[in-house]
């Protein structure tokens, strides 16, 4: 028989969580700090009327590019929250989640061989979609001493002929870093004058904690070369909803949609009209959720002081990613040591880039009393370690 | 920062003031200063348990009585609300508006108890002028928390990315 994989396709690696995955799943017992979503419901009042939308019949598909009303709504919500300004009608469309939106823009711009600067450690996605639209992931090596920014100084580092797209991943996952307006200014600047393209993935946009989110799409002469994504997943806690939106310029979310029409024909019509009551009604939900996220953001930050493990100070997500380094082990013999001794489970850096070796993410989308359940066996794996 | 904590504490009055401090950032002393002002100020009236008497071996029931009552000149509902609330029995008093003055909550041994208390002590009142007396059935929620024996399932996956 002939080989019936691609070439393109085999050679990817499976997410390095997946390893963790698969120890951590047949253990009866153990305690995870490693999930990427919301502990919250999603809010009775959405879910509500995702409900009632299911009880009147809505069950069709809606137009390839979304309901009209949520890409209102979605518009008026960027505008009120970030000072976006976005046409309703050809600015914006509804995806699959924010990951959807990734591949759309990455496939809808790249060609074979033009080249993407990804600054990691990031999201698990990005480079493997690089790869799969033909174009050539640049790393730029985010580091702790710069609070895990991106610099404006790397991104002239990187830069080649061949580049065309910057991916802005902050808030970040996994390390929780965020930037400010004055960074977001630097960086650019020079993608004006490079004339490079931003795809800025802002799904924690709602989760800051000492400034509001500022969307480098706000900043002069980025609108048009920016594709903005976004999602409900985070700040409604809706991740199983699957549902995002892209917003840019018409010319390139044209072709992004027409990708989408082929592959997905519409995002779905129960989640869209949930996320229409969100978007009216839900402000007050989200800020009981940042407050709740901020409050175990500064819980977990004290008590690591306590056990000894250096963390610098993330301001967004629901991350934390603290150092290990002075441990002598690599993230992964860590991890695993962690999961073994006291089967509490966190993910390793290195699951989003090589350049999280030395540190860990741990997630605090998990009550006050599973985080402190959670954090007495690691001082516990810690004060081991040390005698 | 009184309305964080107080946030906090509506949720669960017995979490240590440690753990408030390191929620909000904020040091042990002025936590503890903040709440002891607000109990002084009687923001802070107290610190009851919420206890599904169902699920014990104590019989207990709960009534809610509509009370019409004639304001008393100089003094309106609250001397009336007094009278009321004083009886031990008595677990709130509400001043309503619509078509009855006052909501009281009575917890009792048995219906007999309860039955006796209203016919006895507050149909018989000065200024009650009609009562009317409901059962609670079964407790669904109370003080935002569901008392159903509904298990919460843990349904994400443990590690996700």
């Amino acid at each position: 028989m002939r080989n019936p994989l691609s070439k393109k396709v085999e050679p990817i690696k499976p997410s390095g969580i997946r390893k963790f995955f698969d120890i951590v799943s047949e253990m009866d017992d153990a305690i995870s700090l490693g999930v990427g979503e919301p502990d919250f419901d999603t809010p009775w009042h959405i879910r509500e009327e995702g409900i009632y939308s299911l009880e009147q019949g809505k069950t069709f598909y809606t137009s390839n590019s979304g309901l009209k009303e949520l890409k209102l709504e979605i518009c008026a919500y960027l505008g009120r929250r970030f000072g976006l300004q976005y046409e309703f009608n050809d600015e914006v469309f509804i995806t699959v989640g924010g990951s959807e939106a990734i591949d759309l823009a990455l496939r809808a711009m790249l060609d074979e061989g033009d080249e993407v600067l990804l600054p990691q450690p990031s999201y698990v996605s990005y480079e493997p979609c690089i790869t799969l639209a033909d174009g050539v992931p640049v790393i730029i090596e985010l580091k702790e001493e710069d609070e895990f920014k991106l610099t404006p100084k790397q991104v002239l580092d990187a830069l080649t002929d061949k580049t065309k797209i910057l991916i802005m991943p902050f808030p970040n996952n996994p390390t929780g870093a965020i930037m400010t307006k004055d960074e977001l200014e630097e960086i650019a600047k020079i993608c004006v004058e490079k004339d490079i393209f931003v795809i800025s993935d802002e799904i924690y946009s709602e989760l800051t904690y000492n400034s509001n989110h500022v969307s480098i799409a706000s900043l002069p002469g980025m609108k048009e070369r920016t594709i903005v994504i976004n999602g409900f997943s985070k700040s409604y806690a809706m991740t199983g909803w699957r549902l995002g939106y892209a917003c840019g310029p018409a010319i390139i979310i044209d072709q992004m949609l027409k990708i989408h029409q082929f592959a997905i024909m519409c995002a779905p019509t129960t989640s869209q009209y949930a996320a229409v009551e969100a978007l009216r009604n839900g402000d007050e939900d989200v800020d009981k959720m940042r407050t709740a996220y901020n409050q175990r953001r500064n819980y977990l930050m004290s008590e690591f002081k306590k056990i000894g493990l250096d963390c610098f100070e993330p301001f967004g997500a629901f991350y934390v990613f603290p150092s290990i380094k002075k441990f002598g082990m690599t993230s992964d013999e860590f991890a695993t040591r962690l999961l073994m001794q006291e089967k509490l489970a966190v993910v390793p850096g290195t699951a989003f880039g090589a350049c999280g070796e030395g540190f860990l993410r741990i997630s605090y989308a998990y009550s006050l009393d599973d985080l402190k359940k959670a954090l007495k066996l690691l001082k516990h794996f810690i004060d081991s370690l040390e005698k | 920062m009184k309305k964080q904590i107080l946030d906090i504490i509506s949720s669960n009055s017995r979490i240590p003031t440690d753990d408030i401090s390191a929620m909000l950032n904020a040091d042990k002393e002025t936590v503890e200063k903040e709440i002891k002002c607000m109990e002084d100020a009687k923001v802070i009236c107290g610190y009851p348990t919420l206890i599904n008497w169902d699920n014990t071996d104590c019989e207990k029931v709960t009534a809610l009585i509509e009370i019409k009552v004639t304001p008393q000149r100089d003094m309106g509902f609250n001397k009336v609300a007094e009278r009321i609330y004083k009886f031990e029995e008595v677990e709130s008093v509400y001043l309503m508006s619509g078509g009855f003055d006052l909501t009281v909550i009575i917890e009792g041994k048995s219906m007999k108890e309860v039955s006796r208390f209203v016919t006895e002590k507050l149909s018989t009142l000065e200024y009650v002028t009609s009562t009317a007396t409901y059962f609670v059935l079964k407790k669904y929620k109370e003080h935002g928390i569901i008392m159903t024996d509904e298990k919460e399932k843990q349904e994400r996956m443990l590690i996700t990315p």
